[in-house]
């Protein structure tokens, strides 16, 4: 048994999951709910022990470096943290119609890994530091934060337009939502969150890169955009808390900010060329 | 006059400047991630022709990020927060500070959530037993009178309101280290060769100018590894920190791992091969050891093992510009040996004055990056400091509770009342707790109203 076994298992699993938690959604059904719920959480327990796996693999064939070194360890990481993230939302706010709108997303990511090479490499010394596991677990930590709040927003949107239309049968399977007050404040505080850990995410960064390079900051291609997509949550935040934007515009936010997360993620690596470039040797 | 100051400070100080501020930041910035920067002019003229090309000069396009345009951005918006934290901390600190009995009876009592309760106990024996009560909850209360009757006030976390300053104190203090760095640091570079000393580093401009350092820096030994794939795996320099003719700091550093000394910080950053060899040889029997750094054909001696030998050529790999060389050896009047020796590896040779162990290696420079950077400590503590003001800021809250005592004869009321400034669900937890408790207290007789 590998890991990337496991991994691909997984893949298909939370795709399951996702159908399951829309179809619990769409056809108002609890059972579909609480299978979906299951299914994830033993998803991510597998995933868990799978990304252990990897980690020993690695020890075991000499390199041994935790698994979060190139683009497919980060996309499973990715989904792993959206995953743990959204189960302690749904939790929290008692609520399964919210997975409809969230554990796509870690199938994406997943799903994104097995298009991306899944084999171990060594590390480059630039990249063996402890600040390695720091920087990238605070950085999707925060991620994961802001891709749920995307999926919030898309859902606060849906719900508010159909809401608007007074469309009968549309409005119907939506009053299983929650109120859009609800998935506001929701939204809301997964952007705090986010925000918190993506500072915390570019000084890390930005510690590592001094005691690799003597610059905190050089304005890489990636640096900027994580900067770029903190300004964009920074202004989300004060648009709200100064001004009490919400409903609409926030949901907006949420999918704006999620889009600039993504591409510095991903985009940067492929179109933009820069330090983190051999990110996109995996 | 007066008029005009109060509409530039209060535009300085505004949201709305804060939120141009950080969308244009936002926007422009892109602008040198998908325009490579730091290019030569040449590089432009060919990629977007001349005309663009002269317009991105005039605009600092190939260096965006210290243009006028970009600075003049970035203290706008430094100013916008120091003004903003400047006018706004009078009202946060009298937030912070304000004492909860002198306010007027009707805003308690209309606080977001109450409570009230009636006593069999008069507002007197009310009074006293719920001063017994009081140590036993998790809240520290003050007391006075009010309108007739007694107040209760209680605070907890009345400092938490300052976490939005320390976040935007924390931008400012990483851009006062930005700019100490800027003004009292610089960066260079130098490349030492194996077994020699530098008294110089280089500045990373046009002219490469030279900076002399009051110490004198030398390499013993520089190491590369590679994995089984060819992929660089480790590269070490053992360096040794000479000043007036003593050995003061010797430290082996690597990616990662950089070495200190006098304020400068010297980073393991690349290396370059020579063309000269290293060869250690070591008598296998008085284990006397000897490194010579040679070229190729040049021929050296021992002259205490009477051994006079040379690489007279070398052979590289797929992998590396040397991988092996071909050692002629001479040992007192035997006749010479010539014979292949792995780089990295050591071979035994057996003669008839002695046995020796050789060793043949590439001879390396170390390529250092040098800064100095006073203004990195000012950035760490920003950087601490921000994320504590955030963790402050967005996670703990300023809550209050207070209890008023009112009545005459032999009845009494009991109002409760409390307010939070975040985490409404949360305080809602804590006040029905603190009303469970009072309920339940059966030294006070309390039924709810």
């Amino acid at each position: 048994m590998t890991s990337s076994l496991l991994f691909g298992i997984i893949t298909f699993t939370y795709l399951a999951a996702s159908f399951l938690y829309i179809g619990g959604f769409i056809f108002r059904s609890q059972k579909a709910g609480l299978v979906a719920s299951v299914l994830t959480g033993l998803s991510f327990l597998v995933q868990t022990g799978a990304i252990a796996l990897r980690w020993k693999e690695s020890y075991s064939m000499g390199y041994g470096h935790a698994p979060m070194s190139n683009m497919y360890e980060s996309l499973v990481f990715f989904s792993w943290a959206i995953v743990i993230f959204y189960m302690f939302i749904e939790y929290k706010f008692k609520n399964r119609l919210l997975g409809a709108f969230a554990v796509p997303f870690a199938f994406l990511s997943m799903a994104l890994a097995s298009l991306t090479g899944d084999e171990i490499k060594p590390l480059i010394p630039a990249l063996q530091s402890n600040w390695l596991i720091a920087h990238v677990m605070t950085c999707f930590v925060g991620y994961a934060a802001f891709a749920v709040a995307c999926g919030m927003g898309i859902m606060y949107l849906i719900k508010s337009t159909y809401d608007e239309k007074a469309d009968r049968k549309g409005a119907s399977l939506l009053a299983t939502l929650p109120p859009l007050s609800v998935i506001d404040d929701i939204t809301h505080k997964t952007i705090v969150f986010g925000f918190l850990w993506l500072s915390a995410g570019i000084i890390t960064g930005a510690i590592w890169a001094n005691s690799a390079w003597g610059t905190y900051w050089s304005w890489d291609p990636k640096e900027t955009w994580s900067l770029i997509t903190w300004f964009l949550y920074a202004a989300a935040l004060h648009a709200r808390f100064t001004k009490g934007w919400g409903g609409k515009r926030i949901a907006w936010l949420a999918i704006i900010g999620f889009l600039a997360v993504v591409f510095t993620y991903y985009g940067v690596n492929y179109l933009l060329s820069g330090l983190h470039s051999y990110g996109s040797s995996g | 006059m007066q008029n005009n100051k109060n509409e530039i400070w209060a535009f300085l100080a505004s949201v709305k400047l804060a939120l141009f501020t950080f969308f244009a930041l936002a926007i422009t910035s892109i602008i040198g991630t998908v325009i490579e920067q730091g290019k030569d002019m040449a590089y432009y003229v060919e990629r977007f022709g001349p005309g663009t090309a002269k317009f991105f000069q005039i605009l600092n396009v190939p260096n965006m990020y210290s243009s006028w345009w970009f600075i003049s951005m970035l203290v706008l918006f430094s100013l916008n927060l120091l003004v903003c934290t400047i006018d706004r901390f009078p009202n946060i600190w009298r937030l912070v500070n304000l004492d909860n009995l002198a306010l007027e009876l009707d805003r308690i009592l209309k606080m977001p959530k109450r409570q009230v309760f009636k006593s069999q106990l008069s507002a007197a024996e009310l009074h006293q037993e719920i001063e017994k009560a009081l140590p036993g909850l998790s809240w520290k209360f003050e007391s006075a009178e009010l309108d007739g009757g007694r107040l209760f006030a209680a605070q907890k976390g009345n400092w938490t309101r300052l976490g939005v300053i320390m976040v935007h104190v924390s931008i400012l203090v990483i851009f006062a280290g930005a700019i100490i760095g800027a003004a009292f640091g610089y960066k260079g570079f130098v490349m030492i060769p194996e077994g020699r000393s530098v008294k110089q580093i280089y500045a990373y401009d046009a002219n490469r100018t030279e900076i002399p350092l009051d110490f004198s820096l030398r390499c013993d030994r520089f190491v590369l590894e590679l994995y089984d794939t060819g992929a660089p795996k480790e590269f070490l320099s053992d360096l040794v920190v000479v000043k007036d003719g003593q050995e003061v700091l010797k430290q082996s550093i690597e990616v990662n791992d950089p070495l200190h000394y006098g304020g400068l910080t010297f980073y393991q950053s690349s290396y370059e091969a020579y063309d000269e060899v290293v060869l250690e040889i070591e008598n296998g029997t008085s284990k006397a050891k000897k490194k010579f750094i040679v070229g190729i054909g040049e021929q050296v001696v021992w002259p205490e093992e009477h051994l006079t030998l040379g690489v007279v050529n070398r052979m590289g790999s797929r992998m590396a510009a040397f991988a092996r060389g071909q050692v002629w050896l001479k040992s007192g009047e035997a006749e010479p040996v010539q014979f292949w020796v792995n780089s990295g590896q050591s071979a035994l040779i057996e003669r008839p004055t002695g046995n020796y162990v050789l060793t043949l290696r590439p001879l390396y420079a170390t390529g250092l990056q040098v800064t100095r950077d006073p203004g990195v400590w000012y950035v760490y503590i920003g950087c601490m400091l921000m994320l504590v003001g955030l963790y402050v800021a967005f996670f703990l809250s300023h809550r209050k509770i207070w209890l008023y005592i009112s009545g005459s004869g032999s009845g009494s009321t009991l109002h409760v009342a409390g307010a939070s400034n975040k985490n409404k669900l949360g305080f809602e937890n804590d006040f029905a707790a603190l009303i469970d408790n009072l309920e339940q207290s059966g030294t006070l007789k309390l039924t709810k109203e």
